[in-house]
Parts: structure tokens; C-alpha cells; sequence
């Protein structure tokens, strides 16, 4: 595929999933803002899959080898943070469907 | 793995995510929603690690372990009350992940000829400079929330000019970026000139403006994620930084809109630029005094009313007080009174900050009542009770054109027949606006710890 073909089958998704996006959250309760910025949070985790490329790179010199492996440890920290506090947060919503309501 | 596969592979992480997103509108399903997205993250990182151009490992497993120890060890360990400033350091620390691997990308191609294509070059600057901002933002608005910094917005001379030019310099450098520079230099000035930019457009900003600055850092990490998704021609990161940059912009003009603000009111506006004299007009216009009142007054007023609304706020979350205040009302309940809480979209330090608190002390959903439908109510209401929350309470918002909250859609509490306002002491919240509610001769102030107050009216309630 030419450069500029790829171009625009990559803008063509972005628009696409900005459209997705706005449809998405707008079906989110208030009660559940909080949860949804963390979740949001944990996606945008999805950078390690970049910093994972630069950092594998064969034949880096210093300096792109210390931007990839401290990319990787923010991104780590972000995906697994990100993934933990939302299901922290959402584990308490989830106790209380058990539970009866008088 | 061919890239046709690998692509196929990396639209499972965009559907699971898709699908998150979606379980998330629903209380029972949320957390299977989160955790299906955690699925799809790992899906995309094995992903990764089986493509052709990764041949060193040492440093992605060592990154994988350091960072991926702290987030669990921070998120585990971090209190429901502090999670705001754990969104915020996630966040930051995602978006400075996209502009060091923006950095490292034009480290890599610029030096050979014809490295850089134009499109490229363009999203290299782009992640580079949203990415900078969103880390050094972040870390500002982790350092208020966590009170390492005062939350009061921060000002000085000249302030909006140096931003300005700052920002203007930045955009110099990402522009020469773009067009085909190959300096080295331009871009270390760039991620400096940013990150610095990003310190000072968020320390201006007032605690009290906090979910939306964090709700909008959110979405530039979201928009870097998908800029860095350009960079290296990948799917998965261009759709799933622009769902969360797209989510995260609607969720910061929602709420603006509960605030009846513009977002450009919120980030340029500085609570701190009001003039004295309309705060003090509203005070003084007033002329009343504070009135305080003992544990057992307020005991009585409680115990023998017939309908008591809740209304918290921040004050609730730093102390602590959600499950003193789910068992005060619980005792409350037994005797016969009737208890709600009111539930404004903007109270605490996240949107929604509230609904996170109160439904881990296991508060009935239906008794937790959202801004219009809790002003319903308030007429027939016997007690208001105020803990903790201030802006959000302020009648100056109805009342005060010279109030920098005028036109903020407010919890009406002074309709109901009494107001009891729990708070450490009389300084001024955290957007440090007076608040004429005090003076209300329908209003009495118990000072002290939200905790501590609490528990002392729930021990008197049962001495009744």
C-alpha cells in the first residue's frame, strides 16, 4: 500500500472513532463518571504497545534505549494502575447488586 | 507474524475495548466491562512482543516489571478517598510515555535522509508537545489534589502573557518539526517548552476545577496515544487514543455544562482573579453572623425531624466520614426519618466523586438524588446536611452577579427549613469564595472533622 493511501485509511478510523467515542460515553450515567475517566484512563494504557516498539528496536544507540525502557516502565505503570483502581472502583458498585434493598 | 495478522489480532484489543467502554453505562455490568478491557490490553501486548522488529527483550520485561509494580502497589494501596490524584498520576505518566516515544522516533529517523515523511514528522510534534503537557499537568494537578501544593489557584504577573509566548515558542518548534527540521535540539526545546507550559496552565487552576482539568488531561493523553498511533502506523493505538480522546472531550464539556461554564472559563478563568470587592459585597450584604452549635443541638434536630437530606462534599472525602455518615443515617432511618442524599454533579474532586464514595459505604442507590431532583425536595426537607461541600451549596451562584461561581446551578439547601453545615473551620473552600449560606439565620455550623462530628451525632442521636 503507498504511504499516502495508508494516510488516509488511518485518518478515515480516526473519524470514525471519534464518532464512536461520543456515541459510546453518552449512553454513561453521572453515577458512573468516575469510573468511566478511570476506565478511559487504563485504555489510553494502549501506548505501551508503542513504547514495546522502541524499545525492542535492534541496534538503538543510548539514548533511544533509555527512551524506550522509561516509555515502558510509564506505560506498564499506566495500563496496570489504570486497569486495578478502575476495578477497585467498580467492585464496589458490583458488592452492592448482592445485596437486597429493603 | 505477518502484518495482515498482526492487524486482525490488534482489532480484538479495539473491540474488547469498544465493548468496555460500553459495559461501563451499566452498574452490573462495569467491572466485567474493565476487565474485558484488560483482556484486550493483553491481547495487544503479546501481540507485540511476537512482532518481527522486537529482537531485544531485556528492556521491555525489566520496564514491564518496574512500572507495572508501581501502578499495582499505587492502585492497591492508595485510599477510595485519594483515587482522584491516582487517575491523575496514571494519566500523567501515559502521557509522558507517548512523548518519549515520540522523542525516540525522531531521534531514530531524522538523521537519515528522507527519514522523516511530512505526515510523520507532523504526528511526532503533535505527541510530543499534547503528551508533555499532559505529564507535567498531571503531576501538577496530583500535587494539589495530594496537597503538596496549595490547591488555591496559583497566580502572578503577567501570567496569561508568559503562557502565551511560551506557548506560542512551543508551537514555533512543532512547526519547524513538522516541516522537515532535523535539529535536535528544537525538539529537546520542545519537550522542555511544553512541560513547562503544561506546569503552568494547570497551576492557576482552583482544587474545586480539578475533574475537569483531570477529565481533559485525560483526553490529551488520549489524542498523544493516537498521534504516537500515526508515528508507527499502528491501528490499535490511533482508535483507542481517539476513543478515549473523544470520550474524554464530552466528558469535560458535560461538565462544564453542570457548571454553567464555558471550558474556556474553567482553564483561563482563575478563580483567583476575582475582584475582592464583589466577594466581599456578597458577604457583607448579608450583615449576619455564624452561628455554631453544640453535638446535642444538632442531635435533636436530627433525631426528630421528618425528613433529612445529606449533602456532601469534599470535606466528606478527605475526612473519610462514608461510612459514619451511611451508619448516622441508618440510625436516623430506625427512628422513622426520612433520609436522602443530595448528589451535585461537580461535588468533590472527580465527576461522580461522590457516587464513588457513598456506594463503598453500601448506600442504597435510590436515596442518592441528583442535582434537580434533590431541589425538589428541599422545601419539604427538615434538615439540610451539609458536610463538607461549599461551592456547590453557594447561593451567591443564584444571588451574586459579582461572584465568579454567578450562574452555577446549585443544591438549593436554604429552601429547606434548616441548614446544618459541618466544616473544619470558616475559611473560605477550596476556590477560596465566600459563602453566604453561613450568615442564613436558617443555618448553624458544627465545626470540627466531618469524622469526628459525625460519629459524636450519631453516638448523641442514640442517647435521645
Amino acid at each position: 500500500m503507498s504511504h499516502g493511501l495508508l494516510l488516509t485509511f488511518e485518518v478515515t478510523i480516526l473519524v470514525l472513532a471519534i464518532f464512536l467515542g461520543f456515541e459510546v460515553i453518552s449512553k454513561v450515567p453521572t453515577l458512573l463518571h468516575t469510573p468511566l475517566m478511570s476506565g478511559t484512563n487504563a485504555i489510553h494504557g494502549i501506548v505501551i504497545v508503542g513504547a514495546m516498539l522502541v524499545a525492542g528496536l535492534d541496534d538503538k544507540d543510548t539514548l533511544t534505549t533509555i527512551l524506550g525502557f522509561v516509555a515502558v516502565v510509564l506505560a506498564s505503570a499506566n495500563v496496570v494502575g489504570g486497569f486495578v483502581v478502575t476495578d477497585r472502583m467498580l467492585e464496589m458498585f458490583k458488592k452492592r447488586e448482592k445485596k437486597p434493598e429493603p | 507474524m505477518s502484518k495482515e495478522v498482526t492487524n486482525l489480532l490488534y482489532l480484538i484489543t479495539i473491540v474488547t475495548f469498544i465493548l468496555a467502554l460500553r459495559f461501563l453505562s451499566n452498574p452490573a455490568t462495569a467491572r466485567r466491562g474493565n476487565q474485558i478491557g484488560a483482556v484486550g490490553m493483553l491481547v495487544a501486548i503479546v501481540v507485540t512482543f511476537l512482532q518481527k522488529s522486537i529482537d531485544s527483550y531485556w528492556e521491555i520485561i525489566l520496564g514491564m516489571v518496574v512500572g507495572g509494580t508501581f501502578g499495582a502497589v499505587a492502585a492497591r494501596k492508595v485510599r477510595m478517598t485519594a483515587m482522584p490524584q491516582m487517575v491523575a498520576l496514571f494519566n500523567g505518566v501515559g502521557g509522558g510515555a507517548a512523548a518519549l516515544i515520540s522523542f525516540a522516533e525522531f531521534h531514530r529517523l531524522a538523521p537519515e535522509p528522507g527519514g522523516l515523511q511530512a505526515d510523520i514528522s507532523t504526528a511526532i510534534m503533535l505527541s510530543a508537545i499534547i503528551g508533555s503537557i499532559s505529564f507535567s499537568g498531571s503531576m501538577v494537578a496530583f500535587a494539589k489534589l495530594q496537597e503538596l501544593v496549595r490547591g488555591r489557584p496559583i497566580v502572578f504577573p503577567f501570567q496569561k502573557t508568559v503562557n502565551a509566548l511560551l506557548f506560542g515558542a512551543v508551537l514555533a518548534a512543532g512547526i519547524a518539526i513538522a516541516a522537515g527540521s532535523e535539529q535536535q535540539w528544537l525538539m529537546w526545546a520542545l519537550l522542555a517548552g511544553a512541560s513547562l507550559f503544561g506546569i503552568l496552565f494547570v497551576l492557576p487552576i482552583g482544587g474545586a476545577d480539578m475533574p475537569v482539568v483531570i477529565s481533559l488531561l485525560n483526553a490529551f493523553t488520549g489524542l498523544a496515544a493516537a498521534a504516537t498511533g500515526f508515528e508507527l502506523e499502528n491501528n490499535v493505538l490511533i482508535v483507542s487514543g481517539m476513543l478515549v480522546g473523544a470520550s474524554g472531550t464530552f466528558l469535560t464539556i458535560m461538565m462544564g455544562k453542570a457548571m454553567n461554564r464555558s471550558i474556556a472559563n474553567v482553564l483561563f478563568g482563575a478563580f483567583g482573579q476575582i475582584a475582592p470587592s464583589a466577594a466581599a459585597a456578597g458577604a457583607s450584604a448579608n450583615g449576619g453572623q455564624v452561628r455554631s452549635a453544640t453535638t446535642d443541638d444538632v442531635a435533636v434536630m436530627l433525631g426528630y425531624a421528618h425528613k433529612v437530606v445529606f449533602v456532601p462534599g469534599y470535606g466528606m472525602a478527605v475526612a473519610q466520614a462514608q461510612h459514619d455518615v451511611h451508619a448516622l443515617a441508618a440510625l436516623l432511618e430506625s427512628r422513622g426519618v426520612e433520609v436522602s442524599y443530595a448528589i451535585h454533579p461537580v461535588a468533590g474532586r472527580m465527576p461522580g466523586h461522590m457516587n464513588v464514595l457513598l456506594a463503598e459505604a453500601n448506600v442504597p442507590y435510590p436515596q442518592l438524588k441528583e442535582m434537580d431532583d434533590a431541589n425538589a425536595e428541599f422545601p419539604r426537607t427538615d434538615v439540610a446536611l451539609v458536610i463538607g461541600a461549599n461551592d456547590v451549596v453557594n447561593p451567591d451562584a443564584r444571588n451574586n452577579a459579582g461572584s465568579p461561581i454567578y450562574g452555577m446551578p446549585i443544591l438549593n439547601v436554604d429552601d429547606a427549613q434548616a441548614v446544618v453545615v459541618l466544616k473544619r473551620s470558616m475559611s473560605p473552600g477550596f476556590a477560596g469564595i465566600e459563602n453566604p449560606l453561613f450568615l442564613n439565620p436558617k443555618t448553624v455550623m458544627l465545626f470540627g472533622d466531618a469524622k469526628d462530628s459525625i460519629e459524636k451525632l450519631a453516638g448523641a442521636v442514640k442517647g435521645l
